[in-house]
């Protein structure tokens, strides 16, 4: 086993060797732009973009020519909904989003509410992190222009009924986005099936590079337009201007290719694995809580609270294993996680939450070292802790007069 | 965010960590903080002659928490009453090199200490 161990493959996953070797040539002997069209050098450029336009497109259902290259999700984020909120102002200013997406969308839509004006509906979540179809319609106005929901949270894993909100889109004819960077290539996405007109998504999640995204953006039933927010060569349809980083868009392409083939497979591995790492750890220790769904829930996340034991002192009792918190300590806001507080987790649970993220490369025997080595942890922290001894003492914690500070 | 040394140190081996008994004459006994802001310090010390013989604590906290409070217990021992209540949460930043998010850990541990020793007074003037 080598250290330290990975488990954090919801921040980044490390690039597949089969993509890197794609993408070798173009850094050296196939250079050229993709968008030189009288020489050599561009045709190879170009069909290699083409070649990964198809290879992405395949994954999610697409038409290739609805790819739309960005520097990464949240780019395509950001682009999807100023570029929707600009292009059709007229026909209205509200837009419908959940108060568990991720910080590009969040921040995206009050820099929307703020600069624009435009009305923001932040759908709250059910216990397990499920954006309700219900809430969705009741939001609806004459003036919605856009429903944005993540396919899949990057914290607990819930994924979202997607294909009744986009049923629902589609009947009241409101474009509809989906942020799916932690859905696609981990689990079945299809745009057709499941009614979305614009999907943002990232190479370095799905054993790709970093520094490459894509937006789908939809073109037909309806063909959906959005205004560019870069200025330039008008490349991508006019909808993204730069030059194609050609050698990225190689490899996002083949590491599209590798999930489309492997994704099913991996997925099964990795929910047992990540299941068993469950059971041993509830196993040796009392009052662990897992947040976001049971069963609705990505195929390699697993998040649990530990109650009485700090997030961040439980990573630095395990540092040989990498892994992340929901805890305030790990952030600079010295607030806990808005997606755990979003569900209703208390705030001292939310302190004591930890996320695994396992990946394709992730090993048996990590998991088994990173279980024994939690539960070792834990049982120290809780020696450690004040709130287990008033625990065990019969102390109600909740009846305690704390003072907050 | 890298830890210092010396927060490693006391984390991995931290420094009279457990509990006295409340009611134990001459036991003075300080909790601070609340488990949703993410760090709860108990600190307890115990007294004869106006000098501190004994501290002990236990934390729910971070690492610079827990690192913050165990310093705090081996400062205390050996001090009288009043030279504990001169110990300031800047000493505590300064010997475990806490960085600027990690201050209030230090505040943290002087008010701890503040609690336990008021505490310890309230217990000796109420006899």
């Amino acid at each position: 086993m080598k250290f330290p161990i990975y488990l954090d493959n919801h921040a980044t996953t490390p690039m597949d060797p089969r993509v890197l070797e794609a993408m070798l040539p173009y850094f050296t002997e196939k250079f050229g732009n993709a968008a030189s069209r009288n020489h050599a050098f561009g045709w190879e450029a170009e069909e290699g973009v083409e070649t990964a336009r198809k290879q992405i497109a395949k994954l999610i259902h697409a038409d290739a020519k609805e790819i739309v290259f960005t520097s990464g999700a949240t780019e395509s984020n950001n682009l999807a909904l100023k570029g929707v909120v600009e292009m059709y102002h007229e026909k209205g200013d509200h837009i419908i989003t959940s108060s568990t997406e991720h910080r590009a969308v969040l921040d995206t839509a009050k820099t929307l509410e703020t600069k624009r004006g435009v009305k923001v509906t932040y759908l709250p979540v059910d216990k397990f992190g499920m954006v309700s179809p219900k809430d969705v319609r009741d939001a609806i106005t004459d003036k919605t222009i856009l429903i944005s929901v993540m396919f899949a949270n990057n914290e607990i894993g819930t994924i979202n009924p997607i294909k009744e909100i986009g049923k629902i889109a589609k009947e009241k004819g409101i474009l509809f986005h989906c942020d799916a960077t932690q859905g696609v290539g981990k689990v079945p996405v299809d745009v057709q099936e499941m009614g979305i007109d614009l999907m943002s998504f990232s190479a370095h999640k799905i054993y790709g590079p970093k520094g490459i995204g894509a937006l789908y953006v939809r073109k037909k039933n309806p063909r959906v337009r959005i205004a560019a927010q870069m200025d330039g060569g008008g490349h991508e349809r006019g909808m993204r201007s730069g030059t194609l980083a050609v050698p990225l868009i190689v490899g996002f392409g083949k590491a599209c290719e590798l999930c489309e083939q492997e994704m099913a497979a991996d997925a099964a591995r990795l929910s047992v694995m990540r299941d068993r790492l469950h059971a041993t750890i509830t196993k040796a220790l009392e009052e662990v809580y897992l947040n976001g769904h049971p069963t609705e829930r990505l195929p390699h996340n697993l998040n649990i609270s530990f109650a009485y034991v700090e997030g961040e002192s439980l990573l630095m009792g395990c540092k040989e294993i990498a892994l992340s918190s929901g805890s305030a300590c790990t952030s600079a806001t010295l607030e806990p996680s808005y997606v755990l507080r979003a569900l209703g987790v208390g705030a001292e649970l939310a302190h004591s939450s930890i996320r695994f993220g396992l990946g394709r490369f992730t090993l048996d025997e990590e998991v088994d070292y990173a279980a024994k080595k939690i539960i070792e942890t834990v049982t120290k922290l809780r020696e450690m802790s004040p709130l287990y001894e008033m625990a065990k003492e019969g102390i109600d914690l909740k009846t305690v007069q704390w003072a907050a500070h | 965010m890298a830890y210092s040394e010396k927060v490693v140190d006391h984390f991995n081996n931290p420094r009279n960590m457990g509990s006295f008994k409340k009611e134990e004459d001459g036991v003075g006994t300080g909790i601070v903080g609340a488990p949703e802001c993410g760090d709860v310090m108990k600190l307890q010390i115990k007294v004869q002659n106006d000098t501190i013989v004994d501290a002990k604590f236990k934390t729910f906290g971070c690492g610079s928490a827990i690192a913050s409070s165990s310093l705090a217990t081996e400062w205390l021992k050996g001090k009288t009453v009043e030279e504990a209540g001169k110990i300031k949460n800047t000493d505590i930043v300064q010997e475990l090199n806490l960085p600027p998010v990690k201050i209030h850990c230090s505040v943290l541990a002087e008010d701890a200490i503040k609690a336990a020793l008021a505490d310890y007074q309230k217990k000796a003037d109420s006899k």
